[in-house]
């Protein structure tokens, strides 16, 4: 090599791997453990910093506590516009010119509008509720709801009422392919939503044969790539999506690499193992809201009219009038992605920096519909950045019908938001398709976490509809006047809907 | 079974095909068709729908199995994500036509419009096949995943290219067969590769030619005998070189 040509990068390494040798039982289990063959025995494991990528599954499985993971400490001289972030990635697209690559939500730090909002409580004047004695009512339906019913003595007119979802409560599970998880991690989901009454969805990688029993209780996806979309998918399924965007990559099409292409993905995608599955951005039969309408009844007739049609958007700066249009062109329910949600893999560039946040998408589309009176044409599912039943609580007083949550269920699977899933070797077997490695997710355990977690957020729902007076999340549904803002400027406020902490009613 | 769709909303027309397919009804007849969409869309089966007049987009979507006939013009999205049958289109039809196509044919007399075999796709057993008789509009097999694109030209003015701009964009699966030469200008020369075709690409193609010469009352083995020229793509991974490692 000419060496006047090599110029020597600097490549900080993100994490400190330190093992405790006084500690270490040598039982190697830290080297099997790596998905991403960092640690590699030597008399005892040494860990290649440069390969770890900080998803603890060493740590945890090392029985002797002997592991520890740390940031590593500051390492560059500091500077407020250069963060270490940013000269990380220079430096490895200076040396490898391509487009950086990531996975999971968008972590910068924006405000999170979430931790600005507040809810209101019953004092004295009027009475609270208390969940552990009185009814409390989450179920929720979802889709087209009729402008008028006539009773007749037959059932007729109950059979031209639009289709609906009954969820047993408004937490559903957020769109994940089978391709970009691994299978294990969807049944898992699949089986939690069964479960629980809930839906789950399918994304666009096709419906595994393995998971048609749980297909009463999905979401079946229609995207630009027709991964696996066939008519006996779009029958199985109890309502199908079109997906248009996702929030942590709008405008953004899908690109799952011909590696992640095995057998069984092949089979469930309909495509040749180990051929690229792209799924090209935009649609290009949907270039309008006319071409959009048309698609939905597309589906509709395929389907005889049975389940109810989803159309999911990133939320974009002209969410209020494209979720009008999406109303109006016949979809049942719109599905808003947030710039916080994830994925199983995006260029990094996209993922933080295009969308908004869903708080203000919940609210602005919400208000847009009711002022064009269509607002009980179309259910909203809010998703990007649900963290908590106080974040569900929070999106269903802005106007959500129901939240959807993917990061969330990962985590509960044992995810610990290392955002590396595009390169397929999670450690943890969620999105990964090694067999070695997915294998490591018992699905029935797995959808036991799933069904607590659930479980857990619908109890707090309860115990938040308790403490503001109400008995049903039918009467929390954009209820924004039962909302404050706490340190949001006055705009924000009025884009909201919500008014300033210290306002009464 | 005769339908006259005249004055009657797609919705209503399709619903009677439906249900008469449900009951065992496999033949169709209907006339004064005027722009009614989605006609046979998701229907399966061994059924022959012979359709008279203009049938509206989106004929045969998620269709699997049933021939349809036109005569007369087919409109945009024909064979949306079909997965099995055959269409068989006696005038020309418009855009976006086998849009993610997975089995089955289109065969088209005339010309067709923009954006044609858009991600078709072949899985195992299943190869989709589009014959369009005359030409083809701009966009030709973009993102083409699998199957075949059969353009033969036939009856142009000399004038008119066989195919419009940006052929094969984005194309990383199935081929393209175009009867006669094209200007490279309008071949998407980053994702394809092009070359006369040779006698294995016209076994390939010998099948559907005969299906579309029987179709249409030509001659299979004129319509073979004639230059090919084969685009294919370079890649089945086009963008697999475009990230950071």
């Amino acid at each position: 090599m000419n060496r006047a040509a090599h110029v020597p990068i600097f490549r900080p390494n993100e994490f400190l791997w330190t093992h405790d040798p006084e500690r270490c039982a040598r039982c190697k289990r830290c080297v099997q453990q790596c998905g991403f063959k960092a640690i590699t025995w030597e008399d005892g494991p040494v860990a290649d910093p440069a390969k770890c990528v900080g998803c603890h599954r060493c740590e945890a499985f090392c029985p002797q506590h002997a592991i520890t993971i740390r940031p590593n400490p500051q390492y560059l001289r500091p500077h407020p516009l250069w963060s270490d972030a940013h000269r990380r990635n220079l430096w490895l697209q200076a040396e490898t010119g391509g487009v950086l690559l990531t996975g999971m939500g968008c972590d910068l730090p924006y405000p999170i509008l979430w931790d600005h909002l507040v809810l209101d409580a019953c004092q004295v004047t009027n009475p609270s509720i208390d969940p552990l004695r009185e009814p409390m009512e989450l179920r929720t339906f979802l889709g087209r709801k009729p402008d008028q019913v006539e009773v007749s003595s037959d059932s007729s007119a109950a059979e031209l009422a639009a289709p609906n979802l009954q969820v047993d409560t408004p937490i559903l599970f957020a769109a994940m392919s089978y391709g970009s998880i691994s299978l294990n991690a969807q049944k898992a989901i699949a089986m939690a939503a069964t479960e629980c009454g809930v839906m789950w969805n399918t994304g666009e990688g096709g419906l595994h044969a393995d998971l048609k029993p749980y297909g009463h209780r999905a979401f079946v996806q229609c995207a630009s790539g027709r991964f696996g979309v066939h008519r006996d998918y779009l029958n199985a399924g109890a309502a199908i999506e079109i997906k248009i965007g996702q929030g942590a990559k709008p405008g953004i099409g899908g690109h799952l690499p011909g590696e992640k292409v095995s057998q069984a993905v092949s089979e469930t995608r309909m495509i040749p193992l180990g051929t690229d599955a792209l799924s090209p951005a935009p649609q290009h039969d949907i270039y309008s809201i006319e071409d959009l309408r048309q698609l939905i009844y597309a589906l509709k007739e395929a389907t005889d009219y049975r389940k109810p049609v989803s159309v999911k958007i990133a939320a974009v700066h002209n969410v209020a009038a494209i979720a009008s249009g999406i109303v109006r062109a016949g979809a049942d329910i719109v599905y808003l992605d947030g710039f916080r949600g994830g994925t199983g893999a995006a260029p990094t560039i996209i993922r933080d920096h295009l969308g908004i946040p869903v708080e203000i998408a919940i609210a602005v589309v919400d208000q847009q519909l009711r002022d064009e009176g269509i607002r009980s044409q179309a259910s909203i599912i809010a998703a990007g950045g649900i963290r908590s039943s106080a974040d569900v609580a929070k999106a269903i007083a802005l106007g959500a019908d129901a939240v959807a949550v993917g990061t969330g269920a990962l985590l509960a699977l044992g995810c610990t938001l290392c955002q590396r899933c595009y390169t397929g070797k999670c450690s943890w077997g969620i999105t990964t398709q090694d067999p070695a490695l997915t294998r490591r997710l018992d699905p029935y355990l797995g959808s036991q976490r799933l069904i607590n977690l659930i479980n857990a957020w619908s109890a707090e729902l309860e115990e938040i509809l308790g403490a503001m007076g109400v008995n049903a999340v039918e009467s929390l549904r954009g209820s924004r006047e039962r909302l404050r803002a706490v340190g949001l400027d006055k705009t924000t406020c009025d884009i909201l809907g919500v008014k300033p902490a210290g306002v009464g009613a | 079974m005769r339908i006259d769709a005249a004055n009657l909303h797609y919705r209503e027309l399709n619903h009677q095909v439906r249900q008469a397919v449900a009951a065992g009804e496999t033949s169709f007849e209907l006339v004064n068709v005027n722009g009614q969409r989605y006609i046979a869309d998701g229907i399966q089966g061994a059924v022959a729908l012979d359709v008279h007049g203009v049938p509206g987009n989106d004929l045969g979507a998620f269709m699997d199995g049933p021939t349809v006939t036109v005569h007369g013009n087919a409109q945009d999205a024909a064979a949306n994500t079909m997965n099995a049958g055959r269409i068989i289109v006696h005038g020309h039809a418009g855009d976006v036509l086998g849009y993610g196509m997975r089995g089955g044919q289109l065969l088209v007399r005339g010309n067709v419009g923009y954006r044609v075999g858009i991600h078709m796709k072949a899985y195992r057993d299943r190869f989709p096949v589009l014959v369009a008789g005359g030409v083809a509009g701009d966009f030709l097999g973009e993102y083409m995943a699998g199957g075949a694109l059969i353009v033969l030209g036939l009856g142009r003015r000399p004038a008119d290219p066989l195919v419009g701009d940006w052929c094969g964009t984005g194309m990383h699966g199935g081929v393209i067969y175009l009867r006669g030469e094209v200007d490279p200008a309008y071949v998407a020369a980053r994702f394809v590769a092009v070359r006369p075709a040779d006698d294995s690409d016209k076994e390939l193609m010998r099948p559907y030619l005969k299906a579309f010469a029987s179709a249409f009352k030509l001659d299979a083995a004129e319509l073979l005998d004639h230059h090919f020229l084969r685009i294919a793509p370079i890649s089945h991974r086009p963008f697999g070189a475009k990230y950071a490692a």
